[in-house]
């Protein structure tokens, strides 16, 4: 048993860290969370030249073959970058064509999505018409479909950017007839992208906690820095705490979508059920660390925290992947995904 | 990243699983009573007697030199198949260890043998009425006399004392230095006169505790453990065993009490209820990233010799997890969960205990602020 990243895994992680830190410093995200038009072309296409968007797709498809923990690794540190990226609508799309496409389907899409030239981009959720993320950007949409998927060109499609406080991100409400259904079962791309999600989400939480942690041994008041308060110090450690829980069961789900799928619809609902929770929490208390500070529009804080709001909703609630987990802990019929 | 067994984890694993199918004595008779105690003792010479006595300890002590990951599955083996525990656990899980660390060759000699076959019992007598978290504030005093040391001082929370053979104390020898650095560890004959054990009953109406009050007893110097101002260290070394893969052993553990309550809110007509599910879920999800820290810590912890920051959140999860599981399942039983006898209101009130015993969880949070996240002490 050895629960920890390899030698390569660990490379994937500090060249994104890094790679993250040189462009999406603090003034490159507001200035693009700003702008209304938050992807910024060339950084996606180092990202492309990186083979990022192609990091869990086949290599027959062009992509580098690697799996959902690699995945993972990826979208926790743009979670921790805050970055402005449609990485995660064209990687969700891109899983759910290879899992459930037609080999015609897969050869025709995938290399597009695998390259990132000819972006996907996936349902997220559905609240009166799906809301899909980089839909304007994107080649080919993935939309539901009963309990399956279907493939929608946006040029037959009607979008609608929608104003959520989360500006880090595009997100668009979709209305499209018909389209191209995909054969195959969905249930396990779906649970891939909450654990993709929930990855994002403890990146964010990790993000907070360290702003606030620094902010606690810098600020003082009362003629002491404001983290030897226990007040504030063991709320500091209940962001750990949160943080390392949403972690765990992350890492874990991601191995069982490469590994041992049958772990993985509990396991997926686990993790995003409590990184919702968890990137909620830990940014609300991070706010609270800071002060008035935080609350201020000119402070960095609430990009992580409308994010982790929006991303917390986004394929499922806590409360629905919760009810979920009960489902499958035994105590009634497992049911679908909540979409 | 690879969570399956290792074919040596795996054949570990079934090597145990198949004694303890073969070996397993049934369920301990509860009431923390003679009958009970005698039960466990009787349980630790059969482990004792396949080699499953002291499975972290090294060979050469009459270990079983088996690895944290090996250790972290004999406590899940255990749990799953709700073996009783041994009589001797402080002797095994915090007596031998010590004296493997810190002893003497005339220690390991004398000592371990004994531990491991629950001949001798072992008690540890650290906290004081006046020192419980700020433990280096003891002020139980030794005293040098004829080759040995006079001690006088009062103890409490010490459980076994009654059955106890061996003491581990931490006393005070020089008053006149800084408190951390005047320690010493003794292993005091709890047989002595001068030792008086009184039983101290606890919410649940059972006494696991006692209060212990020492007069003027005898401990030779052969009886003390590394060094003379060395007890804050070796102590340190006992508390770190107590939470040394505990988290991987306390998970399956609450899993088992789980699914009592999952069938317990069946029988209640409750399991449909959403406010009940999204509870016993919350619970499950608690309990599997116990499970899942402890082995990212178990694996740090091998690799680089400590756990990660997933490793020190471990107690305060158990505690939380078992406080808020048990109060949760009282409720769900109704009024027959309440009614003294019943073993979900043992469970509901014994744990009110866990955020105490073994650090506070108030105080564990003051570790994880300084040690971990680099905050500054208030002190």
């Amino acid at each position: 048993m050895n629960f920890d990243f390899n030698d390569e895994q660990r490379e994937i992680k500090s060249t994104a860290r890094e790679f993250l830190a040189a462009r999406f410093g603090p003034e490159k995200v507001r200035e693009l969370a700003e702008s209304g038009s938050p992807y910024d072309e060339g950084i996606w296409a180092e990202m492309c030249e990186l083979g990022w968007p192609g990091i869990a797709i086949a290599s027959e498809y062009g992509g580098q073959g690697l799996g959902a923990v690699e995945l993972v690794i990826l979208q926790e540190e743009l979670g921790y970058a805050c970055a402005p990226t449609p990485f995660i609508a064209n990687a969700y799309a891109g899983a759910v064509v290879q899992a459930a496409g037609s080999d015609e389907q897969r050869s025709r899409w995938l290399p597009g999505i695998a390259s990132g030239e000819q972006q996907g981009a996936a349902e997220l959720t559905n609240d009166g018409g799906a809301i899909v993320g980089a839909a304007e950007g994107a080649r080919i949409l993935v939309l539901a479909e009963g309990d399956g998927a279907r493939l929608v060109e946006p040029e037959a499609a009607t979008l609608e950017r929608l104003d959520l406080i989360d500006t880090t991100r595009a997100y668009y409400r979709v209305q499209a007839e018909g389209g191209e259904s995909l054969p195959g079962d969905i249930a396990a791309p779906v649970d891939t992208g909450m654990v993709a999600l929930a990855a994002e989400l403890v990146g964010i939480a990790q993000r907070a906690m360290e702003m606030a942690v620094d902010y606690a041994k810098e600020r003082e008041q009362f003629g002491r820095a404001i983290g030897a308060y226990q007040a504030v110090s063991h709320r500091c450690a209940q962001m750990l705490y949160d943080t390392e829980e949403a972690r765990s069961l992350t890492y874990y789900a991601a191995w069982c979508a490469d590994a041992e799928p049958e772990s993985l619809p509990l396991a997926a609902s686990m993790a995003k059920a409590r990184a919702s929770d968890a990137a909620a929490a830990v940014t609300h208390n991070a706010l609270q660390v800071f002060g008035g500070i935080g609350f201020t529009w000119e402070h960095d804080l609430h990009f992580l925290l409308k994010r982790a709001k929006v991303g917390g909703q986004m394929l499922g609630t806590a409360r629905q992947h919760r009810d979920r987990v009960a489902d499958l802990s035994g105590l009634g019929e497992p049911v679908p995904a909540p979409a | 990243m690879d969570l399956t067994l290792t074919p040596e984890e795996q054949a570990f694993r079934d090597e145990l699983r198949a004694w303890l199918e073969e070996n397993h004595p049934g369920p301990a008779p509860r009431g923390g009573d003679q009958e009970q105690f005698e039960f466990e003792r009787e349980w630790q010479r059969t482990l004792h007697a396949a080699g499953w006595a002291g499975v972290s300890w090294p060979k050469e002590y009459g270990g079983r030199g088996a690895t944290l990951i090996e250790q972290a599955i004999f406590g899940e083996e255990l749990a799953r198949a709700k073996a009783p525990r041994p009589a001797n656990v402080l002797g095994l899980v915090m007596g031998g260890p010590v004296v493997i660390a810190h002893g003497t060759e005339e220690q390991k000699e004398r000592f371990l043998e004994p531990i491991l076959s629950a001949e001798e019992i072992w008690c540890q007598g650290f906290s004081e009425p006046e020192s419980g978290s700020d433990l280096a504030s003891l002020k139980t005093k030794a005293v040098a006399d004829n080759g040995g040391w006079r001690i006088t001082g009062q103890k409490v929370w010490t459980t076994f004392a009654h059955e106890a053979k061996w003491c581990m104390l931490v006393a005070r020898t020089d008053p006149d230095v800084p408190k951390h650095k005047g320690l010493t560890y003794f292993l005091m004959d709890m047989e002595l006169d001068e030792v008086e054990v009184r039983p101290l009953r606890q919410i649940t109406g059972e006494a696991e505790f006692n209060e212990l009050f020492i007069s003027n007893a005898y401990v030779p110097d052969e009886n003390v453990v590394g060094g003379v101002g060395n007890g804050w260290m070796v102590a340190i070394t006992t508390l770190m065993n107590e939470r040394a893969g505990l988290g991987a052993t306390a998970a399956l553990g609450l899993r088992r009490t789980l699914d009592e309550l999952i069938e317990l809110a069946r029988e209640r007509g409750l399991a449909d209820d959403p406010v009940v599910r999204d509870r016993l879920a919350r619970l499950r999800i608690g309990i599997e990233a116990l499970r899942l820290g402890a082995m990212r810590a178990l694996t740090a912890t091998m690799k680089i010799g400590v756990p990660g920051p997933e490793g020190s959140i471990s107690k305060l999860q158990w505690a939380d997890i078992n406080q808020a599981m048990t109060e949760f399942a009282v409720e769900v039983g109704g009024s027959e969960a309440l009614k003294s006898d019943s073993l979900w209101a043992y469970r509901f009130l014994r744990s009110r205990a866990n955020s105490i015993e073994g650090g506070t969880s108030d105080v564990l949070k003051n570790i994880v602020a300084e040690r971990v996240l680099g905050l500054p002490k208030l002190r």
